[in-house]
């Protein structure tokens, strides 16, 4: 119990002590804020320590990281620009490689074209000679018969009349050559 | 400064903030080397060490600490261009000092043991008043006597201007008063209350119900110490805001 007395006196105490710094702090010189006599050392520090900061800023980190931060952009720009002229390439060398195809295929069909006409046209040349001797066969076939139908009637005009000559002959008469002659022509008319 | 209850809390909120010599005792001259000198070199020396060495590599693909640095110089320079337009961007030099002074004031000053120079009213003053004569300098050379229609708000009634000429010149007379006292009060405040918190935390050592404040007090400190942390940057963010805004009225006074 008394210790418990003695902790409550005690914290009391404490809380008093608190309160007395705080007035004590508040009268007096308790504010080392307002002690006047150093503020003539904090004001003369306080100059040469900006005139320094300022110093260094503006003659080195300033510049530099000024020229940093704009050669960073610079190499970005250079690089969004370089990537974009790269990609241009690419479209262009696909439209050159479309291009190319539809070249190589229409040159392709103008070809398989041209060769076939060729083709068209030799085959046409081969079928109007093959024509023309197949006529010219014909033709020659033609007169050879008629030749030998012409042949034939002779010889037999002549076997006729030979014959005709020998059955006279053999009947005892006597054969006129005219008059067979004409008889005979006269029978294979009819 | 008070002395400790006699049990042995002791609270010394304020000790922080005392401007000391480092070497020795004696009176303060304007040149003697304090802590509030050596934390500012600290502070140029962090500055350097990120922007200058930074960025050594000028790398196109930069490496972190060239990233962070030129994360800063974008944060700002994108914010003086914004705020204050691109013929503002002249003074972003002068702008950015200010800004890495007050932001690396800052975060250092959450160090444990370190002194935060941005606390003292005397370095915010100056730095207020720097920010106020340049804007003021800027506004009457760049516009000659047209820098006062920035008080003659020619949208309101005619009856009403010379009202709002008086409330528009008092409250351009605040502004260093108003630029000055936010981040010193600011900064001052959060390290006390952590100072005040963490003279709790021995309690365990003297008594029983140090082990209910003790806990207490470590989660409170490191409450405190994130929000600090917030605060830091926060409060160099709205300094520099605050003078682009101030900028863009000495550059184009005609709302």
């Amino acid at each position: 119990m008394a210790t418990e007395h003695e902790a409550a006196e005690m914290a009391q105490e404490a809380g008093h002590a608190a309160a007395e710094a705080a007035g004590h702090a508040a009268e007096s010189a308790g504010m080392p804020q307002l002690d006047f006599s150093t503020f003539g050392n904090q004001i003369f520090w306080l100059l040469v320590t900006l005139v320094v900061i300022y110093w260094v800023l503006s003659r080195i980190a300033l510049p530099r990281i000024a020229a940093v931060l704009a050669d960073r952009q610079g190499t970005i720009a250079g690089d969004l620009a370089a990537a974009e002229e790269l990609k241009l390439k690419a479209q262009d060398a696909e439209a050159a490689y479309e291009k190319a195809l539809a070249d190589a295929r229409s040159e392709a069909q103008k070809i398989a074209a041209e060769t076939r006409a060729e083709i068209q046209k030799d085959l046409d040349a081969a079928t109007a000679k093959a024509d023309a001797e197949i006529a010219a066969r014909a033709a020659e076939s033609e007169a050879r018969i008629t030749e030998i139908r012409a042949g034939a009637v002779e010889a037999a005009k002549t076997v006729a009349k030979d014959t005709a000559a020998e059955i006279i002959a053999a009947m005892g008469g006597k054969a006129d050559a005219k008059a067979l002659t004409a008889a005979v022509s006269a029978r294979l008319k009819g | 400064m008070s002395e400790a209850t006699g049990e042995g809390l002791v609270f010394h909120p304020m000790d922080q903030f005392i401007v000391k010599p480092l070497f020795g005792e004696g009176p303060i001259h304007w040149y003697t080397p304090t802590n509030a000198a050596l934390w500012m070199g600290i502070t140029v020396m962090a500055i350097i060490l990120l922007l200058v060495i930074g960025t050594r590599g000028r790398a196109v693909i930069p490496t972190r600490i060239q990233s962070i640095a030129e994360l800063a110089y974008g944060f700002i320079h994108k914010m003086v261009e914004d705020v204050a337009g691109k013929d503002g961007l002249k003074f972003f030099p002068y702008i950015f000092t200010l800004f890495l002074f007050i932001v690396f004031s800052n975060f250092l000053g959450l160090l444990p043991k370190a002194f935060t120079p941005t606390s003292h009213i005397a370095v915010t003053a100056v730095l207020a008043m720097l920010v106020f004569l340049t804007v003021t300098i800027v506004g009457f050379v760049k516009n000659g006597a047209g820098f006062l229609s920035l008080f003659w708000v020619s949208s309101a009634p005619l009856a009403l201007r010379p009202i709002l000429a008086l409330i528009e010149v008092i409250s351009y007379f605040v502004r260093p008063v108003s630029h000055s006292i936010r981040l010193a009060g600011n900064m001052m405040a959060g390290h006390a209350v952590i100072k005040v918190f963490a003279a709790f935390a021995p309690l365990i050592l003297m008594s029983g119900i140090g082990i209910a404040v003790t806990p207490l007090s470590i989660v409170a400190i490191t409450a405190m110490y994130g929000l600090e942390v917030l605060v830091a940057f926060i409060q160099a963010y709205v300094f520099t805001i605050l003078t682009c805004v101030y900028l863009k009225d000495a550059l184009h006074p005609h709302h």
